[in-house]
């Protein structure tokens, strides 16, 4: 895990060598001088992979860079936009306001950004990442300041607010919380008043590299590296003691020795379960007596069913974390690793080094301000939705351990008794369909993306025949996880427009299933060929040669099936005509 | 510290912070002597230079130095 590195070392990095990284161009607007800034994320860039190509505006030039449609910022055309509007800016404005305005004064600022946002969504689609304000105390009233609404640190506070409330509306804008960073590194490390008279800059030189990391995060986040798996080690780490030692009754939590410091941790991780972050166990441990006090102890927050793969035995940690990994289909880059064992944190390090492990501090007490200042969990997107994720990953972890015992695919697909309902569209499910088609990526055949407007258009289209697919098995539902779009082109072609599916499902032999409904459709209505269609995408790699495994023949770039001569592939999915 | 063991030192800190093996101060030197010694680069020196004394210059101080001389009366004064 890198520790925040000095400004002096991230700028070093700059003369690294940033091949293969992802590239993003960063426009920053700033003002007060912005030029350290400039450096520190291009620095924090190489230690997170990203290739920043940064274009900076001059100094002081926010405002007329965006009202501008002729501006520089505009022919750049950035990913994103990065806006600094300085407190002391901020205070210098509000000094030379009139007193009786400013009760006024968040308003007028607010409004101003307002109509800046809207300039730069008006003429390009980038993201919009915006500083909030750290805390100045121009200390005229004293405590009073808390009450009275003209008073400065009344207006900065409510403009935070209000900025909170923009950016939920906005779904371009992001806010980097230099209030927040201030208040952990205190106002004393975050500005140094005698280089902000000699240059006008704001930022200590100690404040960069944390706001260059909380931007960067933020910038990784919206490219998609988000982390979404925390495992964890239980003795020690979840709670004091050993279990396999001490037993149930001596293991620290709650109001046991230093219980406090663990349970406070594991409500930490209860609320990360709660937003979407899965979660796996990993310890070295007899699974049996390692699960006792989930089960039994009655003061531990996390239980089993917070749990979606629990690997507990004598085997290494990296196989193990390998064995995580391979059940829930995500990338060791998304994976955090908490382990107050630095042998096992080296060796997780060691192996899997795309997988995110920090130094957890000696002290247990430490642990959580410890974690809160990494930030790990950085996210651009949340949606209620996401807490039932861990209910179908703990389905996925039983299916692969039943997998295990069977001897072929065979034999293991028939012991999952599964079965699909087949329906057109229809109004129930008409916004999961859309859902379906905006998110899927990878088993998606032509990656056409279809609204909720264009889903009822099609279901009333006379020239098109729509299918979706739900997957229940004996482990659990997988609800409606395959679409298929069929058109007319003529009495003897019909064409798969659409064909995607959940790669929830993969492996299940849900393809064939699918073609022999396809191809019992066509054979009905006298078609005589099936005609499908790959789109490349970055993303699609995984269908390439879906049709020619299906039997499809290619001709020019489609790929034509003979109805005639099909016959029905072998599937273990039943249909379910009932509803 | 002496006068030449502070100039050893804030030697360091230049080779340090302007990422440079090469360099050689002396008493004498100045912005125009030493390649990337700029205004930007300044600000760095000074910050590196308070932490390495802990010390703080005030602002007038930092503006005033006109060679490496000047500034190691600076420190020395603290």
């Amino acid at each position: 895990m890198k520790e925040i590195k000095s400004f002096s070392k991230l700028k070093k990095n700059i003369k690294k060598d940033f091949s293969g990284f992802s590239k993003v161009k960063l426009a920053i607007l700033g003002d007060s001088a912005t030029q350290f800034l400039n450096q520190a994320f291009k620095g924090q860039g190489y230690d997170d992979k990203l290739d920043l190509d940064i274009w900076e505006s001059e100094f002081n030039q926010i405002d007329r860079q965006i009202l501008d449609p002729n501006s520089d910022l505009y022919s750049y055309a950035p990913d994103i936009i990065v806006i600094f509007k300085s407190s002391h800016k901020l205070l210098s404005k509000y000094n030379k306001s009139t007193v009786l305005s400013r009760s006024e004064f968040s308003n007028d600022v607010l409004e101003n950004i307002s109509d800046l946002l809207s300039n730069i969504n008006s003429r390009l689609n980038s993201k919009i990442i915006l500083f909030n304000f750290n805390e100045i105390d121009d200390s005229i009233l004293g405590g009073l300041a808390n009450q009275v609404e003209s008073s400065f640190l009344y207006q900065l506070r409510k403009l935070n607010y209000e900025l909170m409330l923009l950016s939920s509306r906005e779904s371009n804008l992001f806010l980097c919380d230099l209030s927040s960073i201030q208040n952990l590194l205190g106002k004393s490390n975050f500005f140094q008043p005698s280089i902000y008279i000699n240059t006008e800059m704001v930022l200590s030189l100690d404040a960069l590299p944390h706001i260059a990391k909380r931007t960067i995060q933020i910038i990784s986040s919206l490219n998609g590296r988000q982390k979404k798996c925390l495992i964890l080690d239980l003795d020690n780490t979840m709670w004091g003691g050993v279990i396999g030692d001490d037993g149930i009754e001596n293991i620290q939590i709650g109001g046991l020795g230093i219980g406090k410091a663990f349970t406070e941790f594991q409500y930490w991780v209860k609320k990360l379960s709660k937003r979407g972050i899965i979660l796996a166990v990993c310890s070295k441990n007899t699974e049996s007596i390692a699960k006792t006090p989930f089960e039994n102890h009655p003061e531990m927050v996390i239980r089993l069913e917070d749990i979606a793969v629990f690997v507990a035995n004598w085997e290494n940690k990296a196989d193990n974390i390998r064995t995580i990994q391979s059940i829930l289909n995500i990338g060791f880059d998304s994976m955090v690793f908490l382990d107050d064992n630095p042998f096992e944190r080296n060796m997780v390090r060691t192996n899997l080094s795309e997988v995110c492990v920090p130094e957890l501090p000696e002290d247990p007490a430490d642990y959580l301000e410890y974690i809160y200042g990494l930030n790990l969990f950085e996210t651009s997107n949340y949606s209620y939705e996401d807490n039932k994720r861990t209910k179908q990953y703990q389905t996925e972890a039983k299916r692969v351990a039943v997998k295990k015992r069977f001897a072929n695919e065979d034999e293991f697909l028939s012991s999952l008794d599964m079965v699909s309902e087949i329906e057109p569209f229809n109004t129930f499910n008409t916004p999961r369909v859309s859902q379906l088609s905006q998110r899927s990526n990878q088993f998606n055949l032509r990656t056409i993306r279809y609204s909720e407007a264009d889903i009822k258009s099609i279901s009333e289209s006379t020239t098109h025949e729509s299918f979706t697919f739900t997957l229940k098995d004996k482990f659990g539902e997988n609800g409606l996880i395959c679409v298929i779009i069929l058109e007319t082109k003529s009495d003897e072609d019909l064409f798969i427009d659409t064909w995607f599916m959940s790669c929830r499902v993969l492996k299940r032999g849900m393809e064939n299933f699918v073609l022999n409904q396809i191809v019992t459709f066509a054979k009905k209505y006298n078609f005589k060929n099936v005609i499908g269609e790959y789109i490349k995408t970055p993303k699609n790699e995984l269908v390439i040669n879906h049709y020619s495994d299906l039997g499809f023949k290619k001709n020019g770039d489609k790929w034509f099936l003979d109805v005639k001569s099909y016959q029905n592939k072998k599937t273990f999915i039943k249909i379910n005509n009932n509803g | 510290m002496d006068r030449k063991q502070i100039l050893e030192e804030v030697n360091e800190i230049f080779i340090d912070t302007l990422d440079d093996d090469e360099i050689v101060i002396k008493e004498g030197s100045s912005a125009d002597d030493i390649e990337d010694w700029d205004s930007l680069t300044h600000i760095q020196l000074v910050v590196a230079t308070e932490k390495a004394f802990s010390i703080r210059f005030t602002s007038k101080e930092i503006q005033s130095w006109q060679n490496v001389g000047e500034m190691i009366n600076c420190i020395i004064s603290k």
